[in-house]
């Protein structure tokens, strides 16, 4: 089934074998196989190329890819070296999903794990509802991003779009640049100790050489963790 | 879920490709799933004043299209182009228009007309997009710009009627991708304007709505202003004019759509993967239409520059 491997490299060419044998291949027989790197050519927008791995394998991915790329992922290190479709590394639990290019709506939604890098920009609902993830995008995000967001980081090199952080959690938000708007609840705090070295680490392990002095640090003010009778039921 | 795609070509040389190029990306949009397709080419343009093309759909398969030009030749005494697919034609009559439109409201009740313009010709059919670009050779079309739509019916029916394009007015087409939830209000609005609808599918009301707009003489920025405001739902919509191609998402863009940018070309899709075979697409620009923005491609300003 795999197209070529050379001394532990699979190559896989998109046009000549399908998605479908290809993370068939990845989850049943590359371990087994003895491989450690895979080398994808062609994914030309394809759907869910590398999801579900669970291995500690080096995917690099030749082109633009399509909607869930790298989902599920654990373990594995993912590079799509061109843009992403729509849920790029959702519910990742480990490893590192890299981006080179531009990615599309709803980013590194509800992983528990991992860290997501996206050189350029993300589009909107980057983080939705993550759950313990990381993610660094080198660029702007949309709007609506971290929405729900219960734990992790979500770092913004650039600026963020209109409802940034909207009924957050735990999770926290860095962002360098201008904020469109903050979401419901969410508010700009303090940078404290423990934030400089956070964000200093995922700035190193995203390969961004911004200084974490320049980012706002934004999280819950909480007010929404429990219904508030005395709010007259206004909402 | 439906698959929209719209490409402008900036290259004078690649225009006899339009249609190579267009097929190409219709069926890159089919594992989206559909039940219809269709597809509005933007051809060479009509010079002759007052003279229009018709694009025409036959809902009899047995239809006689070199019977029915003939008649036509003699009844109203005008040269006419014929060009036949199956249960399509493209007709070219060199008399007046509304003459032509009342000669076949007349004499050919199986016969519908999908386009009336200078230039616009458009193809729709039930079927997959594979099939409907085979049947009417939509490889074969030349020209500057296209709007095409492979449609998953989530309302109305599904009929060659009831596939996108949906043409209005004259060379103005216009598809969808998403649902509008206030199709009924907007119809009633400009059902008392005079307005006549041919379906009840939402998309028909977004393109009348506009049409509308751009005969009361908003330009096309003004009309999808207007349209911000009075169409509700979830949207991506891609218009087609003899001049232009524009863009637009709702506000919080909830439906996909991707741009990819060279000299050569605009190429607009619900997915990359449309866009995958287009020459030189790694070297484009691409990105994500932002929501509520609105994206214009004017023919002649991009052959100009």
């Amino acid at each position: 089934m795999e197209q070529t491997v050379r001394g532990g490299k699979l190559m896989w060419d998109l046009r000549e074998r399908s998605v479908r044998e290809l993370n068939y291949y990845l989850h049943h027989n590359a371990v087994k196989n003895g491989i450690t790197e895979v080398q994808i050519f062609n994914p030309d927008g394809a759907h869910h190329i590398a999801v579900g791995l669970d291995a500690p394998i080096k995917v690099d991915i030749l082109g633009n890819a399509g909607y869930f790329v790298g989902g599920m992922n654990k373990q594995a290190h993912i590079t799509v070296h061109g843009n992403v479709g729509w849920s790029v590394a959702e519910n990742i639990m480990s490893g590192v999903v890299r981006v080179k290019g531009y990615a599309s709506e709803c980013a590194g939604a509800s992983g528990h794990g991992g860290l997501l890098v996206i050189e350029k920009d993300a589009s909107s609902r980057c983080g939705i509802s993550m759950k313990g993830n990381d993610i660094v995008v080198g660029g702007s995000v949309g709007h609506f991003s971290a929405f729900m967001a219960q734990a992790g980081h979500l770092v913004v090199c650039g600026n963020a779009g209109d409802g940034l952080g909207d009924s957050l959690y735990e999770a926290v938000i860095y962002v360098r640049g201008e904020i469109r708007s903050l979401g419901a609840d969410a508010q700009e705090e303090p940078m404290a100790e423990d934030d400089y070295k956070t964000l200093a680490a995922l700035l190193e392990k995203a390969g961004f050489k911004h200084h974490p002095e320049d980012f706002k640090r934004i999280a819950s003010a909480k007010k929404l963790y429990h219904w508030n009778a005395e709010h007259y039921q206004e909402y | 879920m439906c698959g929209i795609v719209g490409l402008l070509l900036k290259d004078p040389d690649k225009q006899d490709f339009l249609g190579e190029y267009g097929t190409e990306m219709l069926v890159g949009m089919a594992t989206r799933g559909c039940d219809s397709a269709g597809l509005a080419a933007y051809t060479n343009e009509v010079s002759e004043e007052g003279v229009r093309k018709f694009s025409l759909y036959s809902s009899s398969d047995s239809i006689d299209w070199n019977a029915l030009t003939k008649a036509m030749r003699e009844d109203l005494d005008c040269e006419i182009d014929l060009k036949a697919n199956y249960n399509h034609a493209v007709i070219v009559p060199y008399g007046p228009a509304d003459i032509v439109w009342r000669w076949l409201f007349e004499n050919c009740p199986e016969v519908h007309i999908l386009s009336i313009g200078r230039s616009i010709e458009v193809y729709k059919d039930v079927g997959h997009p594979a099939e409907i670009a085979e049947r009417y050779n939509l490889r074969g079309l030349s020209g500057s710009h296209l709007v095409g739509h492979t449609r998953m019916a989530t309302e109305s029916a599904v009929t060659w009627a009831h596939a996108h394009p949906f043409t209005v007015g004259e060379d103005f087409c216009l598809v969808h991708n998403g649902s509008l939830s206030n199709p009924h209000s907007l119809r009633r609005m400009l059902e008392r304007k005079g307005i006549h609808f041919d379906t009840d599918n939402d998309t028909e009301a977004a393109a009348r709505f506009l049409e509308w707009r751009l005969r009361e003489g908003d330009d096309m920025e003004t009309a999808l202003k207007a349209a911000f405001r009075e169409l509700d739902g979830f949207y991506t919509l891609l218009i087609g004019t003899n001049n232009e191609l524009a863009l637009v998402r709702d506000a919080f863009a909830c439906k996909p759509a991707v741009v990819a940018e060279n000299e050569g070309y605009v190429a607009i899709a619900s997915e990359f993967r449309s866009l995958a075979h287009l020459p030189d697409v790694q070297n484009a620009d691409v990105f994500e239409p932002m929501p509520e923005e609105i994206y214009v491609w004017n023919k002649q300003s991009v052959v100009a520059s």
